[in-house]
């Protein structure tokens, strides 16, 4: 090793390069406690698992509880509190309950906390809409439940992910100031969401929100063969990009998500740590709004559109390779993806479509995008912008911060607006209700279509499909309407963003990521 | 005296209200709340029920109303985000926000007086012509990059090596080029002191104040300079006076003239400067805060900014502006301690 003298630490004195104690924790032997230190960029909004449907609820309902089933790596359900389920007709499915799961508190789990749980779902407001098609829940006996939907309906399993039963026992009767400890409250101080008991792997045992959480193991897990070493997590958020990197890379922390794509690079590049990336779920999209231009009711100019924006280079030199240029909504493995579906890149067939179309000469248009909602979102649309360019349509684009983009979507304020979608429930059907459905108010469908592209005759065809049970049948319904989607051009598809994560080298990340983008904290090995 | 303290009294309660009316009237431009705080595809039945249950649809005198009615009586809302009132977060986030202050403080006034100084009495000397060079670099220099620098430097460490390692030589100069990091980036660490109520402190404890140098630094770089260029402008000055030159006629010795006559004169308009970038300090926090991710009041208001929690920006803005006038009364109120020919009710408001 190279005996380095540092000319600017020794001005600034010997006290600043003292190591810092936690660095020191790390060569400890076997038997002291593991911990593992992450940074997110946001910390759980609140203990209340129900109150939001976000990321990083989700990621905490994972730690603290335990879904019925779980996603594996390649979109397949995996049985945990749930042991095993079937399908007694169209309408109802039986789950089998895991035995001798306990809660933190002590509690058994049985059927009535599951039941108890769904219905608490259904009141929750962000829930009550994936939680719709179900009809009822009920208790067999102890560790048997029946879920029984409105409509014969397929997703009941992808549902069951969203199912992480809370201990019913201990959410009954009211505190000291007399409110009920199931009620959910968005705005306020609730009993749920300063207190937490679960079947997870994890304890919080602190939190200081917007500082950091910590987690304790909890000693009466009931997955005794899950690999899972770690026996305090502390999750502290960083929200600025540069700084979650440095702390990595300085050994502050031991995993970070999100990598930022302009950090990828650096983090590659560096021996002790190391990167893990996967294919993600969420689709980046423009929608060409056919009720403010008139140019985009006609399927060319719009096919147009699509050959001139060239999707590869995109995932190429802008994402720097991190996204899967797609041509359709269904990421592979979802039920819907079409494998037949190429990206369309051909300017001088997106040239010839436009003179088809009368509009040789081009066109003016706005453009919105969001500049901190997605991956590198505000260059995206400046590189759509550009290529557009080359067919002569002039973008005006505009980049707003997500708390103003939205308000300016709902009121669909340009004439093309930038959306990423990532379906709750991991099906194609959510992706076609929310972004291409015809809009309509009432039902809520098609609520982010900010394209008003309406094809009546694919929506009963997804209609259709969510009624279908028998999966391989279900998988063709939807893959054609991706087809008649593409064949339309209801929309300019630009790419799947992927996933990274980073960890040191000992932490071993790769068998516990998911699509979900949070990785099965529980299982998680970190060598010693 | 009690007279100019009531006429402050009464300066800081028009702050106050003109900073509340403005920070009110811009919320409708700071995005939609409800956007923040639920999923995205939840439907818009749920969100205007939402909506309605948080008063948002009423018109801006109403809501305004409201919220000066119910702060006159001590209660400034809750945080749509933290779920507590508004007062309780940023009293928990106060204290990290004075700490780093303090430190960056400590740091420009045991640094700035002493170059200033140097810099006025010899001002043609060698080290005097590199600390002023290197002072404008100090303020040209933006702090979020000199945070990053900083972390680049101490915490992950650089390994610059363009001269041979084989040579004894080269080794030894790509040593002093390059820096081993390991200081903490982030946070506050944990080896904090309790102190009171909701300050917990870093200063007394070695690991707590390696937590403290890296964002106290950054924070001081901006003022730093600015000082050593004041204090050495106002001491040139001084040194220039009447009686200056008439005490060293009378044959006092130079230190006597230098530290006590002189350097009295010369912090007058200092002390006054000083009180200002105070304020200004609490407001530069927020660059230093976020890319320290230190959990004090400045990243707490970006956070909540980009969250749209509306309740919890117009407390901010508030303190801080009362912060601003409880500091230029104090600056004030030293003013005429340092300098008793100054008349307080006298001076212009």
């Amino acid at each position: 090793m190279i005996d380095k003298k540092t000319l600017l630490a020794s001005l600034l004195g010997a006290s600043v390069v003292l190591p810092l104690p936690a660095l020191a924790q790390d060569s400890a032997s076997d038997s002291d406690p593991v911990t593992l230190r992450m940074a997110y960029d946001a910390d759980p909004v609140s203990l209340d698992i129900h109150e939001q449907l976000s990321g990083g609820i989700l990621q905490l309902s994972h730690l603290t509880h335990d879904p019925l089933v779980r996603w594996t790596k390649d979109v397949k359900f995996e049985p945990r509190l749930a042991a095993d389920w079937e399908r007694i007709d169209d309408k109802t499915m039986r789950f089998t309950l895991r035995d001798g799961v306990k809660f933190h508190t002590g509690n058994d789990f049985t059927a009535k906390d599951v039941v108890w749980t769904i219905n608490r779902l259904k009141r929750s407001a962000d829930f009550k809409a994936i939680f719709d098609p179900i009809a009822s829940a009920t208790a067999i006996d102890e560790h048997t439940v029946e879920i029984k939907t409105h409509k014969p309906y397929p997703l009941v399993l992808n549902l069951a992910t969203y199912i992480f039963p809370m201990d019913s026992e201990y959410y009954s009767g009211e505190t000291e100031d007399g409110d009920p400890k199931d009620e959910i409250v968005k705005n306020g101080d609730s009993f749920a969401s300063r207190h937490s008991s679960g079947t997870g792997p994890y304890e919080v045992v602190s939190r200081q929100q917007g500082v950091k959480v910590e987690f304790e193991r909890f000693d009466d897990y009931w997955d005794k063969d899950s690999p899972g070493n770690v026996d305090r997590l502390v999750l502290t958020p960083i929200g600025e990009n540069a700084t979650r990197v440095s702390a990595l890379l300085s050994g502050d922390v031991d995993f970070i998500a999100p990598v930022p794509p302009n950090d990828l690079d650096r983090v590659r590049a560096d021996k002790n740590v190391e990167l893990t990336t996967m294919s993600g779920t969420r689709i980046i999209l423009m929608q060409l709004n056919q009720k403010r231009v008139e140019a985009f009711e006609d399927p060319r100019v719009r096919k147009a559109f699509n050959y001139a924006v060239n999707q590869q280079a995109i995932a190429d030199r802008l994402m720097k390779g991190f996204a899967t240029p797609a041509a359709q909504l269904s990421p592979k493995g979802y039920d819907g993806y079409n494998d037949s579906l190429e990206p369309r890149y051909d300017v001088e067939k997106a040239k010839e479509l436009m003179k088809e179309a009368g509009y040789e000469d081009g066109f003016s248009v706005s453009m919105m995008a969001p500049n901190n909602r997605y991956v590198n979102d505000a260059k995206i649309a400046q590189a759509v912008a550009t290529m557009l360019s080359r067919i002569n349509v002039d973008v005006d684009l505009k980049t707003l911060p997500k708390a103003q983009y939205w308000g300016e979507f709902d009121d669909r304020a340009a004439d093309i607006m930038m959306i990423g979608w990532h379906a709750d429930t991991e099906d194609s059907a959510n992706l076609f209700q929310y972004l291409t459905e015809c809009p309509d108010l009432e039902t809520g469908a098609g609520q982010y279509n900010a394209a008003n592209y309406c094809n009546p005759e694919l929506d009963e065809k997804v209609a259709q499909a969510n009624v279908e049970t028998d999966r391989a049948k279900r998988a063709e319904m939807l893959q054609a309407v991706e087809k008649a989607l593409y064949d339309d051009a209801a929309f300019m598809p630009l790419h799947w963003q992927d996933l990274a994560w980073a960890a040191k080298k000992n932490v071993k990340l790769e068998p516990v990521v998911n699509v979900m983008n949070f990785p099965y904290l529980g299982d998680l090995v970190v060598e010693q | 005296m009690i007279a100019f303290l009531i006429k402050r009294l009464m300066h800081a309660f028009v702050v106050m209200f003109v900073i509340s009316v403005i920070s009110f009237a811009i919320q409708s431009n700071l995005g939609d709340p409800i956007q923040q705080m639920v999923g995205q595809s939840v439907p818009e039945s749920q969100r205007a029920e939402l909506r309605e249950e948080l008063g948002l649809n009423d018109s801006f005198l109403v809501q305004y109303g409201r919220f000066a009615t119910n702060a006159l009586q001590g209660d400034f809302g809750y945080s749509y985000f933290f779920n507590e009132p508004t007062t309780e977060v940023i009293q928990r986030h106060l204290p990290a926000t004075l700490e780093l202050v303090i430190a960056a403080t400590l740091i420009i006034v045991v640094f700035s007086v002493p170059i200033g100084v140097y810099c006025a009495i010899r001002p043609r000397s060698a080290l005097s012509r590199f600390f002023m060079s290197v002072s404008i670099i100090g303020i040209s220099i933006p702090v979020f990059l000199t945070a990053i620098m900083l972390i680049q430097l101490f915490a992950i460490g650089v390994d610059f090596s363009p001269f041979p390692v084989d040579t004894g030589w080269g080794q030894w100069l790509n040593g002093v080029l390059s820096t081993e990091g390991g200081m903490p980036s982030y946070g506050r660490g944990n080896d904090l002191t309790h102190l009171f109520g909701t300050w917990d402190s870093n200063f007394f404890s070695l690991d707590g104040l390696t937590y403290l140098v890296l964002p106290a630094v950054s924070l001081a770089s901006i003022m730093l300079p600015l000082f050593i260029r004041l204090i050495r402008a106002e001491m040139l000055e001084v040194l220039q006076s009447e009686y200056v030159k008439f005490a060293t006629a009378k044959g006092i010795s130079l230190k006597r003239i230098y530290f006590v006559h002189a350097l009295k004169n010369t912090m007058l308009p200092v002390i006054t400067v000083g009180g200002v970038q105070l304020g200004t300090m609490v407001a530069y926090t927020i660059l230093t805060e976020t890319v320290f991710q230190w959990p004090g009041m400045g990243l707490m208001f970006l956070e909540a900014i980009q969250r749209s929690d509306i309740p919890l920006i117009v407390t901010y803005l508030m303190i801080v502006g009362l912060i601003f006038v409880v500091t230029n009364t104090l600056v004030d109120l030293i003013y005429g301690l340092v300098n008793p020919t100054v008349k307080l009710t006298g001076k212009p408001a």
